[in-house]
């Protein structure tokens, strides 16, 4: 039911982690879902230098979690939030329609995790 | 890659014996049993062997078994024709809050026809309680729907005492033993079961045929309508070759029954111990003791159970969860949350259930191979170690239209 890319991304999922003393942090979901996604960013001159997550839930929410954070590595901010949930499904190559809802969260925990950095920088 | 089936209570494989037999009865001995001529005659013969082997498993008589198609028409048959029939008497129901969907949804649709359906509650080994059961009987209960054991967890029902009770208030008891049948000592006389639901797939007969016990003197109303196949009670060609497949499986079940639970038994106790002993955050889930011989359950926290499922499976294992995301739903499942779980703990489930053909081989394969899945999985989840000291600024943004799906 899952594309290989998919099964790729979960079997070897990418920058998975915390960052120590990150810029900003970002959680989305919870555990009445089944999927909790995390996102740590490192901001430098607002480009994202460093991204790592942590991931609790299906093979989707693995995936998408995985993806993002290639999406977004190097990325600027402002082009980082430019990325859709949406997106990160068509870049796997798309996921099953049950899966679309719940577990296709990972771009919502980035932006997240921006709106966190932009909030700290503020203070 | 080795393949290694530990899902038997979705489905079994058929019996290469009983798979041959039904081949017989598709092609050389393919009569309808309803015609007079040689080859219905034949047909029917075969039928009605079959009828008696299956009677036999469960201490019935042949004529208290209806052939259909499986489990949730025999739910189906069993509750609405107790309750059509007996509407006159009262129109109250008593079942539990974990039953299969085909007695609970059964159920639901009998409210909105105007009964009412008590859901008992369970404990936290999906047991019920005798007292809870006692307290709902009123002047209008005229069934009691209560699954002999679960298929989730593997709890078994105090049914003796069940069938006692029901008996001494002169209700119906109708007893959903889809999981237990042919795998379990089942005596419907012993144990005062007035209806008894029973699928063949569980028990190494094909799918689409089943059966229902119904003991003589029930009163029972038809729910489909046609010929007058199986006294009645349920129309339509009968389903030959499935039905004498049924047979032979019911046969070899209880030839071999002793011989089975040892087995399975012993594997069953072997991965628990492996896993209690093995692993740290774990739950088993269900009786410790009052549990189907080859059922095991157990919740692994801070992880998810698809996630799991697709590791097991990329190893070759084949099992199941409870988890939402392979339930069809957004929710976990409804036996573990009856149960008491949180949804992350029912989240986190991985049922095994086991087999005549499963070897010790396998469950040490399976109890190398688990740990490292799940410590794997574990170090990517927030919920686990350090992570878990995090507590997000923003909860639950996302999530919002939970209820509407």
């Amino acid at each position: 039911m899952y594309t290989e890319k998919v099964m790729d991304h979960f079997t070897n999922p990418r920058n998975v982690g915390e960052i120590k003393e990150a810029s900003g942090i970002g959680e989305v979901g919870n555990a009445k879902c089944g999927d909790i996604m995390r996102i740590y960013l490192q901001v430098e001159n607002d480009i994202i230098t460093d991204v790592k997550f942590k991931t609790f839930g299906c093979g989707a929410a693995i995936a998408t979690s995985s993806m993002v954070t290639e999406m977004v590595k190097g990325k600027k901010l402002d082009q980082a939030l430019e990325i859709s949930n949406k997106a990160v499904a068509e870049a796997l190559g798309g996921l099953p329609p049950a899966k679309m809802h719940c577990s296709n969260l990972a771009a919502d925990a980035l932006h997240e995790a921006i709106k966190d950095y932009i909030a700290k920088k503020g203070k | 890659m080795k393949r290694i089936y530990f899902d038997h209570s979705a489905t079994t494989p058929v019996n290469r014996e009983v798979a041959e037999l039904m081949m017989e009865y598709m092609t050389d001995k393919f009569g309808n049993a309803s015609s007079v001529h040689g080859f219905g005659r034949e047909a029917r013969k075969a039928m009605e062997q079959a009828r008696e082997k299956v009677a036999a498993l469960i201490n019935a008589a042949p004529n208290e078994i209806i052939f259909n198609s499986g489990g949730t028409e025999s739910d189906n048959l069993a509750i609405k024709g107790v309750a059509f029939a007996n509407r006159k008497k009262g129109n109250h129901i008593i079942t539990t809050s974990i039953e299969h969907h085909a007695v609970m949804h059964t159920c639901e649709y009998l409210e909105k026809q105007g009964f009412t359906v008590t859901y008992l509650p369970v404990d936290e080994h999906a047991m019920i309680r005798m007292e809870d059961l006692k307290n709902a009987i009123t002047d209008q209960t005229i069934l009691i729907s209560i699954m002999f054991a679960n298929n989730e967890v593997g709890t078994i029902q105090p049914i003796k005492e069940i069938g006692q009770l029901a008996k001494e208030r002169g209700i119906y008891f109708h007893t959903d033993a889809v999981q237990a049948v042919g795998h379990y000592p089942i005596d419907v006389k012993e144990l005062n079961i007035d209806l008894l639901t029973m699928a063949g797939h569980k028990f190494y007969a094909s799918k689409g045929v089943g059966a229902l016990y119904v003991r003589r003197g029930v009163k029972i109303a038809e729910i489909q309508h046609g010929g007058g196949h199986e006294r009645n009670m349920r129309a339509g060609t009968e389903n030959v070759p499935g039905i004498v497949g049924l047979g032979k499986a019911a046969e070899i079940a209880m030839r071999d029954m002793d011989k089975e639970i040892a087995h399975v038994q012993a594997l069953r106790d072997k991965i628990i111990t492996g896993i209690t002993e093995k692993m740290s955050h774990v739950k088993l889930n269900g009786h410790p003791e009052s549990r189907l011989p080859g059922s095991v359950n157990f919740s692994f926290l801070f992880i998810e159970g698809e996630s799991l499922l697709l590791n097991l499976d990329l190893k070759g294992i084949a099992a199941s969860s409870g988890s939402a995301c392979t339930s069809g739903s957004l929710d976990p499942s409804h036996v573990l949350l009856a149960m008491g779980l949180t949804h992350e703990v029912a989240h986190g489930s991985l049922r095994v259930t086991l087999g005549r053909d499963n070897t010790e081989d396998e469950v040490d394969y399976f109890l190398e191979v688990l740990p490292e899945i799940v410590e794997r999985l574990r170090s990517m989840s927030p919920l686990y170690g350090s992570a878990a000291d995090f507590k997000p600024s923003n909860p639950c943004t996302s999530c919002h239209n939970h209820d509407h799906y």
